[in-house]
């Protein structure tokens, strides 16, 4: 290669050597870890401004506008409870079932979506990394972050729902502020995984509702968790208990149900300690498998 | 390699002295297109190829620069110039280290900034928005922005007939488009410029006030580069140019040789 031949050192330099005499960089180099955390850091304005105007126009071209936002959760809610509440009548074992669905919905949806949004959190924004400098982990925090948006509002419906289906208000439902923090942080961790590997492997996108499908099966979502030990071999049964998604949807309804109480899957003690380790392990390893990628980004 | 079979320019270079603010080592941009379904891909023929484990006949890997090697110094103003298609957008782009080279490097002083056309907006958002976005994506701090956002809109001139600032960008025609995008890149203050097509857009008014814009931007710039198809404009603001022609460097010289050779070459 021409940057390892040193002709004569009298007269003639590499042009590495050259660029290294003078301090010059290698453009788009990789930052350090730390540096770049400082550098999405600086980026939070653009983050913040950038979700907030990916809410917007999401629905700027529709009729009823941002009124969907609170009428998508509702509608969702609407069509799982009639399959699993009427017609497959599953909430015979369940005291309130349709609360009991809602929240598993929503907060499923809101891992849902950034994993399956993160995935062309790249491949969907090419341009703008080819026009702009910036640490491209910014893009799958954004994916984050408008998910974030949206899931604020279905858990405005929830509250509505949870009340009028009989729910006291107690004092747990506090807890609904951790809990949502454990799951951003785990979700910003996958919707950086996926990014990655929805940048390199474009197929990924067409499999990912399969995947999601799957995924939302067992998550006990749409039938009482109380099947999980029933029905599996026990081994199974230990391993789904660590499934993150049930991890969360479990601790919202331990905040918000009180007539779940005696039906979770877990003790409480149990499902925080889980969803703490899903949301250190997964933000923090996403962050770093993301970052490692960070000079591959952009060559489509 | 070989050192024999090197292009004269990627051998060893003397150190003159000058500042370098841009050295290009031996450059080669790949970058994968996928050309989207086209004719012949049918689930079967998609099938044969999985099982003879050929490639994919959708995805092209285009070879954009070849090898391209040159030092570029403090205080320079360099034209790039050649036909279509033959590299100097992507040579730019990886300069700016946006598109990440195959082989080879570039080094660079600070960040370069890329001033184009092309800066993705979001097209449902009013004019205003997107210059909030842009400074923001830019890097820029939000007290900034707010200062000089009314700035971006008056230099791009779109409320001139009425307050377009206001409407989403996908109502605007596309020499309006071209207009707030060059305002918006053009805000900031950089090190290493590299200027992209970017005086060709809007009408003849706006042309006038954009070349004085880059004039400014070249006189607090450390090295500038320009992009052009117009050598009218090159002669004008660059004193050494570079000729690429199918990603490879033909020529590199003094603005006047080089131009003279290209245009005597059509």
């Amino acid at each position: 290669m021409a940057n390892t031949a040193v002709a004569d050192p009298e007269s003639g330099l590499t042009r590495a050597q050259l660029a290294q005499r003078y301090g010059l960089r290698v453009a788009g180099e990789r930052p350090a870890l730390g540096e770049y955390a400082r550098r999405l850091w600086a980026y939070r304005h653009f983050m913040t401004a950038y979700s907030r105007a990916k809410v917007a126009s999401s629905l700027s071209n529709t009729q009823l506008g941002q009124l969907w936002q609170v009428l998508t959760p509702l509608t969702n809610a609407a069509v799982y409870f009639l399959i699993f509440g009427v017609i497959l009548a599953q909430h015979r074992n369940v005291p309130n079932f349709i609360a009991y669905l809602c929240t598993g919905i929503f907060i499923f949806i809101f891992t849902q979506t950034a994993a399956s949004n993160g995935t062309s959190a790249i491949t969907g924004n090419l341009g703008l990394i080819r026009a702009l400098q910036f640490p491209r982990a910014a893009l799958p925090i954004t994916v984050t972050l408008v998910q974030l948006q949206q899931l604020l509002m279905s858990m405005v419906v929830l509250a509505a729902i949870v009340l009028l289906t009989g729910e006291p208000i107690t004092f747990r439902w506090v807890l609904i502020v951790p809990m949502l923090l454990l799951q951003t942080i785990f979700n910003v961790g996958l919707s950086m995984v996926m990014a990655r590997l929805g940048s390199k492997a474009t197929d990924l996108k067409q499999v990912m509702p399969f995947v999601m499908r799957t995924w939302l099966y067992a998550s006990g979502v749409l039938y009482p968790v109380a099947l999980i030990r029933e029905h599996l071999p026990n081994w199974a049964a230990n391993i789904l208990e660590w499934n993150p998604p049930l991890v969360f949807i479990e601790l919202a309804r331990y905040a918000l149900l009180d007539s779940h109480q005696p039906n979770l899957i877990s003790s409480p003690l149990k499902l925080w300690a889980m969803g703490l380790f899903w949301a250190v392990v997964m933000g923090i390893g996403g962050f770093v498998y993301f970052w490692r990628g960070e000079k591959e980004y952009g060559r489509g | 390699m070989a050192e024999q079979t090197l292009p004269l320019n990627a051998g060893p270079v003397t150190d003159s002295g000058r500042v370098p603010t841009v050295v290009v080592d031996d450059v080669h941009v790949i970058y994968r297109i996928h050309k989207g379904a086209s004719g012949g891909t049918t689930p079967v023929s998609a099938l044969k190829r999985i099982v003879s484990r050929t490639k994919a006949p959708n995805i092209r890997e285009v070879h954009a620069v070849k090898g391209v090697s040159f030092t570029a110094y403090e205080g320079e103003a360099i034209g790039l110039i050649g036909s279509n298609g033959s590299g100097k957008s992507t040579l730019l782009r990886a300069i700016a280290g946006l598109l990440p080279p195959a082989r080879g490097a570039v080094y660079t002083q600070g960040q370069p900034s890329l001033l184009g056309v092309n800066a993705a907006l979001l097209n449902d958002l009013s004019g205003e928005r997107n210059v909030v976005l842009g400074c923001l994506a830019m890097g820029m701090h939000p007290d900034e922005v707010k200062k000089i956002a009314p700035e971006i809109i008056e230099f791009s001139g779109i409320n001139e007939r009425g307050d377009f600032a206001s409407l989403p960008m996908r109502t605007y025609s596309s020499g309006m488009g071209a207009r707030l995008r060059f305002a918006i890149s053009s805000a900031k203050k950089h090190d290493v410029l590299l200027i992209d097509e970017a005086l060709a857009t809007g009408d003849r008014k706006f042309r006038v006030r954009s070349e004085q814009r880059v004039r400014e931007l070249r006189d607090s710039a450390g090295t500038v580069f320009l992009v052009s198809h117009s050598i009218g404009s090159i002669r004008d603001t660059c004193e050494r140019t570079i000729w690429l022609e199918s990603g490879v460097l033909k020529m590199d010289g003094p603005t006047k040789e080089v131009c003279d050779a290209y245009e005597n070459q059509k």
